[in-house]
């Protein structure tokens, strides 16, 4: 029995850790149908996501910093704040990153591959250099904004608890910050936006086939600017998320967020370019991610083992995807292509 | 008005001269930033730039090491680029090279020194082929999209490498398998390294070997794409799929074989990085040189040499971003913001020799569009 208990405990943390590294990958992978579905394939996702946590965090210090004596006064509001001005400074900062992308690119026509990689060995570099330049890292903390950041929506979990008494299911469902949800959120709003606006059809269009929708009037380069750059904005949520809510708003240098990325490039792939099949996806990923976790030890090295799954899974859909040729179900025609008008 | 029109051709000096253009601006760029950081006198950074390859022999030995590290995996992407196939696996092809080159080593070290080496490297290669070739044989036969592919085949190529760091740990805990072969007095001292075997001890000027075989690699590789008809049948598939199916060419051979020789060369990369410098293998054996490679083989435009050129000067950014973070007390990525600059001038710099740019004042007032 007890060995049972102890399972089911172990089981909730993974859960909650599956949970939170699944909204890392999917805002990274929505961030990237975006941009994908415009044509543009950037591979730069995994930079693009650590400076979006840079940006969420130097923004949450430096308002905490110039703000600190209105905190007393304002009270909750002050709390808001502080995540409204980290978010903007993580989407800001993520959709300059998407911007240089873009220019790069669509503009100069370079290769996306390449630039992509670029952007990434880039990404990382400014990041972890601000972030270990933060004075002694692991000590300088964002406390406001990561506090608030990983607030429960206290009414909701009480009144989920209290209607289900024995299971507590509110703190069960709602043992997270606001932003998983928001992620989900996001993820209706893309889907939304990609098939039932005429906008998000014409974006569609310019990546499926670039000519075809410049024939028919489409402002190609307003389409390709934007959606790349508002991409590149909603993946480096994920970084923000990653900092605010896993690492409580401090700066570590590590891997795990450049992991994360190309776990959302894979998302993207295993989604089959459908945001709402990346939600369950993105839990998918984050319970593979953490499920050595569950059964420990089950021989040696067997978390390794595990960690692989995600791609391994990605590379099935992948062939699957390419075996049965489902025209829904494969890449944005013009995809990884530089568009020069004159050329055809 | 601005007007773009694209080049029918370029003149090999222009080109040349654009892309200097380009590396001078980004190193200037470069300059500036390291002077705004650090408020250093700007002739003291260059120095220390330049000191970062060349002060001392022991970094000269670091920065030939590294270039041509470097190179032998670009050389390794110059087939698959070359018929327009998007390789992004190369640090899963090397990370598997320096597997099997470590098994040897670990566990054949009583073979005799130069058939161990050379059948480490055998067994480097055919890693790293198998690697390259599942990748070749699902575009050839489903047209599986190989970018995302051979992206994929990386991350499981670092996980198998961390399962064997696991369960082969020198010390329990670190999921390091140590220096293989390091012992002093063992009878498998110095087996499998190169260099040492033949001198006894290690010098910097064992890098010697590494340098040499590679230079063999980038002529070979060279010769094989424009000597060979397989080379010919490679560039054909390249620029046109179709003219290759008429004209005879068998495009899903093509397609697994010289995948199965990338992969093969960027294993080779990775019994070097095994062999000749690390003496060990982990999951940063690789150390995403695999992508970076991938950039200075699409800036060469697939040619070998010139892949030497930008190895170079990647490597000497690198070491200079080094040099500048210790002698300025910046932090290690300071690094990877200076290659990242350079790589993006030199990127950007490839739409002016592809296109051309008129300026032209006719339309002002917008009269006419």
């Amino acid at each position: 029995m007890s060995g049972f208990l102890s399972f089911l405990s172990s089981f909730s943390t993974t859960l909650t850790f599956s949970i939170t590294f699944g909204t890392v990958i999917l805002f990274g992978a929505l961030g990237e149908i975006l941009s994908e579905k415009g044509g543009n394939l950037n591979l730069g996702v995994p930079g693009i996501m650590y400076i979006g946590a840079i940006g969420s965090l130097v923004g949450a210090l430096w308002f905490q910093g110039a703000t600190s004596g209105m905190a007393a006064s304002l009270g909750v509001l002050y709390s808001i704040l502080c995540v409204l001005v980290c978010l903007i400074f993580a989407f800001g900062m993520s959709m300059l990153g998407g911007l240089l992308f873009a220019y790069l690119t669509i503009s100069l026509r370079t290769n996306q591959n390449v630039t992509g990689l670029t952007l990434t060995i880039f990404g990382t570099g400014i990041a972890n250099y601000i972030g270990g330049s933060l004075g002694s890292v692991g000590t300088v903390r964002a406390d406001v904004t990561s506090d608030a950041v990983k607030a429960y929506i206290t009414p909701l979990v009480k009144w989920l608890d209290g209607l289900t008494d024995k299971f507590n299911l509110g703190s069960l469902l709602f043992r997270h910050g606001f932003m998983v949800y928001f992620a989900i959120v996001v993820a209706i709003a893309l889907w939304y936006f990609l098939t039932k606006t005429r906008t998000g059809l014409s974006l569609r269009a310019v990546g499926e086939n670039t000519a075809t929708a410049d024939a028919a009037g489409i402002n190609i380069n307003k389409y390709k600017y934007l959606s790349t750059c508002v991409g590149a904005g909603i993946s480096g949520l994920g970084g923000c998320f990653y900092v605010m809510e896993y690492i409580d708003g401090l700066w570590e240098t590590s891997a795990t967020i450049g992991a994360l990325g190309w776990l959302a490039v894979a998302l993207v792939i295993f989604a089959t370019w459908k945001p709402m099949r990346c939600i369950w996806g993105a839990y998918l990923f984050g319970l593979l991610s953490w499920f050595y976790f569950l059964v420990p030890g089950l021989f040696k090295g067997s978390d390794k083992i595990f960690q692989m799954l995600p791609y391994l899974f990605t590379l099935l859909v992948l062939i699957l995807v390419s075996l049965r040729r489902k025209p829904e179900d494969q890449p944005p025609g013009s995809l990884g292509k530089a568009y020069f008008r004159e050329e055809r | 008005m601005i007007r773009i029109t694209k080049r029918d051709g370029i003149s090999s000096l222009l080109s040349v001269a654009i892309r200097v253009i380009a590396v001078i601006a980004a190193l200037i760029l470069c300059l500036i930033i390291t002077f705004l950081f650090t408020g250093r006198d700007p002739l003291r950074v260059l120095s220390e730039m330049v000191g970062g390859s060349f002060g001392t022999s022991k970094r000269m030995w670091e920065f030939l090491q590294r270039t041509m590290i470097l190179s032998c995996i670009a050389v390794g992407l110059a087939p698959a680029f070359k018929m327009h196939f998007w390789n992004v696996g190369a640090e899963g092809q090397m990370l598997m090279g320096g597997l099997g080159a470590l098994i040897l080593m670990k566990f054949c070290w009583v073979i005799p020194s130069l058939p161990l080496l050379i059948l480490m490297a055998l067994l480097a290669i055919l890693f790293g082929a198998v690697w390259g070739m599942i990748p070749g044989f699902f575009k050839a036969k489903w047209n599986a999209n190989e970018t995302l592919f051979t992206l994929m085949m990386n991350y499981i190529a670092i996980q198998i490498v961390l399962y064997f760091c696991t369960i082969w740990e020198g010390t329990v805990g670190t999921v390091k398998i140590g220096i293989v072969n390091g012992e002093a007095g063992a009878p498998s001292y110095h087996k499998g390294w190169i260099g040492e075997m033949f001198t006894g001890n290690f010098n910097d000027k064992d890098f010697m070997w590494l340098v040499l075989i590679v230079l063999l690699v980038v002529v070979a590789m060279w010769a094989y794409l424009r000597y060979t008809k397989q080379g010919y049948e490679i560039s054909v598939v390249g620029d046109s799929v179709n003219t290759a199916k008429y004209a005879g060419i068998r495009v899903n051979k093509v397609y697994v074989r010289s995948m199965a020789i990338s992969g093969g060369v960027c294993g080779f990369a990775g019994f070097l990085a095994v062999s000749a410098v690390s003496r060990t293998l982990t999951d940063l054996t690789a150390d995403g040189r695999g992508f970076t490679a991938i950039i200075i083989a699409w800036l060469a435009h697939t040619n070998p040499y010139l892949m030497l050129v930008f190895a170079a000067l990647y490597t000497f950014m690198e070491l200079a971003g080094k040099q500048m973070a210790s002698a300025f007390q910046l932090n290690d990525y300071y690094s990877k913001i200076l290659t990242g600059i350079v790589l993006f001038f030199v990127l950007g710099c490839e739409f002016f020799t592809n296109y051309k740019v008129h300026i032209s004042k006719k339309h002002k007032g917008g009269a006419a569009k």
